[in-house]
């Protein structure tokens, strides 16, 4: 498959580069990446789901590596594996289900949980929900009767390989056909969602702005915008203070965009920030990547303005498309003992940061004589420091709103729990263990 | 020192300070003054004798140098500092190279060993009074506020404003203390409570004599209780008063009621109020310079003087040759203020005390006219001018006061020429005092807290901090500077030159990345434009941002401010009284051109640039400010106020 390795090699060197700004770009790129990497994958005749988890998750480690901050990346790659995971158990299931009908029947209560009208009644996603009715079993009665070989058929399933057993009996072409088919369907289904997560958190704007509120945000958000300008639609009318976001001012862009919408905009730089929050009902901002534990990984500066509004007790709303930006690193990983991750970001703020030059800070021409390195002996006087991002603690936010709601901090690690499984958190810790 | 300084021996009127007070020379002193000397040398010899005698182990947290002439007996170490202290011959001169000069200073200036606790100030100014005990003592109470007994609490503790639980005090003396606005005296209830007072001394003393006995073993008892025992050592200088007779009281009550005038008239005006329509036309019709109003102004900052600041500078240039009433010195600087040539506070403030002495030395009484008067007015509309150019600093406000103050005190006998060598006299000696040596006790202070090994962050650029820094490195203490630095004045980095052009290892960052350089910084040294009373630490934009992050990562953060920024006001925000620059400053960013997105939107409605020059931190964030009388937690800032205030007046 030489045209997917050279777009696999495009697409690295544009992370490599940083030539990819923003989460939901990277994100979308990397879903339709790997969607062309699972159309051209061959399959072998056993085995179809392992071979493309192998595939995917050989590429996606080499995406990884090459922007291993841009988190979004890892969950796009993540969310992929778990869909084959799911694509593969629901097909078993139905394949199961074919044989011995019973199983069917415990089906009954979330049967339209998510599912498309065009598919065929037997939907790979109908019966996803069903595999994942078996995975988690959620009923009382399952609770009362405590049925553990449930959970434990799933489980073994899941790894790949050992389903094959069961499956043995159905016409292996069209099931190739099918888990392609169906992962395909299932990951343009994921691209589409990234691609509309704005809409869907912008709807949710009227329900938090009211009439005269006034708004702080820091540096530039797609979200953040349409965000804002839904609630403008909605004929609320409100006031924004923009703080510019240094090195990079997206705040002017953010601004500019307000202002061309018929906001009442007032950009201020970011020093005036604690100045100016007393006076401020809520503080809406983007975020760069949400952790398990509810913290954020934002741009540089939201530390500071979520720690103003802590101390000024106004509430601090992250706007996250929960697509791309949850990310398994901290909860869902310490709680499962054996698998803590080695990269727990005790420092975050340091261990998933990136610094950028600084040529943004100072000018060159200025300061060339002090920041040499190469003269006297080595160690010039003056160094500078431009992180990118900021990590905000989970207490002092108040508020996610994803495209699946208004969620706690507290609440981010059952997200996690929705959309990645367990299985690929211990890829992350290989690629980590790699780097 | 001036040789004309009659008033000292009146005494002060001033009902309510006690907690540090005047020296021993003073004449009867007012029947409340809990701690001024007495006349009776029986009484007063143990308090002076109890405070001479721990020289190092006195925990005073807030020292106030006394009035200079006042060298009571001294033990030898503490006239020498003393009289560095406010010595002011051969160094005058050292305004341009201040670290060089503090470093030269550093042999002859005997710095007392300062304990290890944060609070501790240094001896140096406690050189020639009882004082260090009692403020101890006042501070002490106002922990213990509580647990003060109503009279015996009374004025001690009341120094402290912020203390919560001062209600201990029991007359309208206290509440006036705490408002710091002198208040109408009201002689009849005033005789009541000091009546009251002097009755309860009374008995106190008694007790006290049955108590200790007499003799020369109750200094030592005397200096032990004041330090042990806040009731017992508000009660100490106390006892004297019932020594002063029923005449002198009346007597002081008169030239009392006459201060409480005076004081009033220095509370400050209510500050100008820009949405108030009629006022502004008025302001406008005096206005020398014509400014253009901001097409965008900010709704919240409407009280507020918001010019377009790019029209101004040539209009005023052309009209150079015009400004008649305006001295060419004053409208240099004016001008220089205009243009942001000279900036910080400690800069602005000499530049124009040094073009003000300049008019002062060219001016000459027109005739039929007294010299006080017309100076008075002249100077008057130097310093309208000179606000049209930029609103004064805190700082220079002060100045200005003490400016006029000087001024309308001068003898009526005195020649012009005398007269106006008095004032250019008292005008070297503001600059010299209260901010060249103010700011070399700072850095001499300040020192103590650099240790090897220290990260110090530092944020825009403060002149004090800088020598700070220059100074710890020449005393060869190894330690990394991080200059924290924002937009639109980027001033760090003017800052950040001079520390690597002397060697300092030095990190540069812009203000959102504080919180992940903070991680690193083990102090934060800022400097202030002024130190309000409530302890707000009013300066650049941004200081209460890294204040902030530092006090949530436990990093001390300490402000650096000379006495003479300190006003009585009080604020609580940075939007009531705040400075804003040129909006159009915020859209364009130096250096970077590929930043124009607001290009030609400036113009739309909807867009508005605020570009605030101060804010204001809490003092909550505030481990301690460091000034020239020694190291102080923000809730002693009032008293440091009103004692600095005390002493203006008596120059």
């Amino acid at each position: 498959m030489p045209d997917v390795q050279a777009l696999v090699n495009e697409f690295l060197n544009k992370l490599k580069k940083r030539k990819i700004e923003g989460s939901q770009a990277t994100a979308k790129q990397t879903a339709e990446l790997l969607r062309s990497v699972i159309s051209q994958q061959r399959v072998p005749r056993t085995n179809q789901a392992g071979a493309l988890i192998d595939a995917v998750r050989a590429i996606g480690e080499q995406l990884i590596v090459a922007n291993p901050i841009e988190l979004a990346v890892g969950n796009i790659v993540r969310r992929v594996l778990h869909i084959i995971r799911e694509e593969d158990l629901s097909l078993t299931t139905a394949a199961v289900a074919e044989l011995n009908l019973s199983t069917v029947s415990d089906d009954d209560d979330d049967g339209g949980g998510g599912d498309q009208d065009d598919r065929p009644v037997l939907s790979a996603a109908a019966v996803a929900a069903a595999a994942r009715n078996t995975l988690r079993p959620p009923s009382l009665q399952m609770l009362l009767e405590g049925a553990p070989d449930f959970v434990a058929v799933p489980r073994s399933s899941s790894s790949g390989g050992d389903s094959e057993g069961k499956s043995k009996s159905m016409d292996r072409n069209s099931r190739t056909r099918k888990l392609k088919h169906d992962i395909i369907e299932a990951v343009n289904e994921l691209i589409q969602d990234i691609t509309t997560c704005h809409e869907l958190i912008a709807e949710q704007a009227v329900e938090h702005i009211h009439q005269n509120e006034v708004i702080l945000t820091l540096g530039s958000s797609k979200t953040v915008l349409e965000f804002l300008c839904a609630a403008k639609e909605k004929k609320r009318s409100f006031r924004v203070f923009v703080a510019e976001g240094a090195p990079r001012y997206q705040g002017h862009l953010l601004a500019k965009e307000l202002v061309a919408r018929g906001l009442q905009t007032t950009l201020i730089t970011d020093s005036a920030v604690f100045a100016m929050i007393s006076r401020v009902n809520m503080v809406i901002v983007g975020s760069h990547a949400v952790m398990a534990n509810g913290g954020v990984i934002a741009p540089v500066g939201m530390n500071m303005v979520a720690l103003a509004a802590q101390k000024h007790a106004v509430p601090f709303v992250v706007l996250a498309g929960s697509h791309k930006v949850i990310l398994v690193y901290i909860g869902a990983s310490t709680c499962r003992g054996p698998m803590l991750c080695p990269l727990y970001p005790h420092n975050p703020e340091v261990l998933l940061n990136e610094l950028r030059s600084p040529s943004e800070l100072l000018d060159f021409g200025e300061f060339s004589d002090c920041l040499d390195f190469g003269s006297g002996d080595g160690s010039p006087l003056l160094h500078v420091v431009n992180p990118t991002f900021d990590y905000v603690p989970p207490k002092a936010v108040s508020l996610f709103i994803t495209d699946t709601g208004g969620h706690n901090p507290s609440y981010m690690y059952r997200l996690i729990a929705d959309y990645y499984s367990a299985d690929d958190l211990v890829v992350q810790r290989r690629h980590a263990a790699g780097n | 020192m001036d040789p004309r300084r009659p008033p000292r021996t009146v005494p002060d009127p001033k009902v309510r300070h006690v907690g540090f007070f005047a020296p021993g020379a003073d004449a009867p002193p007012p029947p409340d003054r809990s701690n001024s000397a007495p006349p009776d040398p029986l009484s007063s010899s143990p308090p002076a004798a109890a405070h001479l005698t721990p020289p190092g182990t006195s925990i005073s947290p807030v020292m106030i140098p006394p009035p200079r002439h006042s060298a009571a007996p001294l033990s030898p170490r503490r006239r020498d500092s003393f009289i560095v202290g406010s010595y002011s011959g051969k160094r005058f001169l050292d305004v341009g190279s201040p670290t060089a000069s503090t470093a030269s200073a550093t042999d002859d200036w005997a710095l007392p060993t300062s304990a290890d606790s944060a609070w501790v100030g240094d001896t140096v100014g406690a050189g020639a009074s009882s004082l260090p005990p009692v403020g101890s003592a006042a501070m002490i109470a106002k922990g213990l506020a509580s647990s003060v007994p109503a009279t015996a609490g009374l004025t001690a503790v009341s120094n402290v404003h912020r203390s919560a639980g001062v209600s201990g005090k029991p007359s309208g003396a206290a509440s006036k203390v705490q408002g710091d606005k002198p208040k109408q005296s009201k002689p009849l209830k005033e005789k009541t409570t000091k009546a009251e007072r002097r009755a309860l001394q009374e008995a106190q003393r008694a007790a006290k004599a049955a108590a200790k006995g007499v003799g020369g073993k109750a200094s030592v008892h005397m200096s032990e209780v004041v330090l042990a025992s806040d009731v017992e050592s508000v009660e100490v200088p106390k006892a004297h008063f019932q020594r002063n007779d029923i005449a002198a009281v009346n007597e002081k009550k008169v030239i009392d009621r006459q201060l409480e005038k005076d004081r009033k008239k220095d509370v400050p005006q209510p500050r100008m109020q820009y949405d108030d329509k009629s006022r502004v036309e008025k302001a406008k019709k005096r206005a020398v310079l014509k400014q253009t109003e901001a097409r965008n102004r900010v709704e919240l900052f409407r009280h507020l003087p918001q010019y377009e600041r790019g029209t101004l500078l040539p209009d005023l240039q052309s009209r150079f040759f015009q400004l008649d009433p305006v001295h060419p010195a004053i409208s240099k600087v004016g001008f220089q203020y205009l243009s942001g040539d000279i900036s910080g506070s400690n800069a602005r403030c000499i530049a124009m005390l040094q073009a003000i002495r300049e008019a002062i030395i060219d001016y000459s009484v027109p005739p039929g006219k007294a010299l006080v008067r017309d100076l008075t007015s002249k100077i008057g509309s130097y310093v309208s001018f000179l606000i049209e150019c930029r609103p004064l600093s805190i700082s220079m406000g002060n100045a200005i006061r003490y400016l006029k103050n000087r001024i309308a005190k001068l003898p009526l006998t005195l020649s012009e020429s005398e007269a106006k060598a008095t004032v250019v006299a008292d005008i070297d000696r503001f600059i010299h005092d209260k901010i060249i040596l103010a700011d070399k006790m700072i850095v001499k202070h300040a020192v103590t807290k650099i240790r090897d090994g220290d990260v110090l962050l530092t944020y825009g650029s403060s002149s004090v901090v800088e020598m700070i820094l220059l100074h710890a490195h020449e005393l060869g203490k190894q330690f990394r500077v991080v200059v924290v630095d924002s937009r639109p004045k980027l001033e760090g980095q003017l800052l950040l030159r001079k520390l690597v052009g002397k060697g300092l290892s030095c990190t540069y960052t812009h203000i959102n990345a504080i919180s992940y350089i903070m991680h690193e910084v083990s102090r934060v040294f800022l400097g202030a434009s002024s130190v309000l009373s409530n302890g707000t630490v009013y300066s650049r934009v941004g200081t209460a941002c890294v204040a902030m992050v530092a006090h949530t990562f436990h990093v001390p953060v300490m402000v650096c401010c000379e006495t003479y920024k300190f006003h009585e006001r009080v604020q609580l925000d940075s939007i009531c009284s705040n400075e804003l620059g040129d909006p159009d400053v915020i859209c364009k960013v130096r250096g970077r051109d590929e930043i124009n997105f607001l290009d030609g939107w400036t113009n739309g409605n909807n867009l508005q640039l605020l570009n605030l020059i101060y804010d204001a931190t809490p003092s909550d964030y505030v481990s301690m400010i460091i000034t020239d009388y020694g190291m102080v937690p923000p809730t002693s800032v009032p008293v440091i106020v009103r004692e600095y205030r005390k002493e203006q007046l008596w120059i």
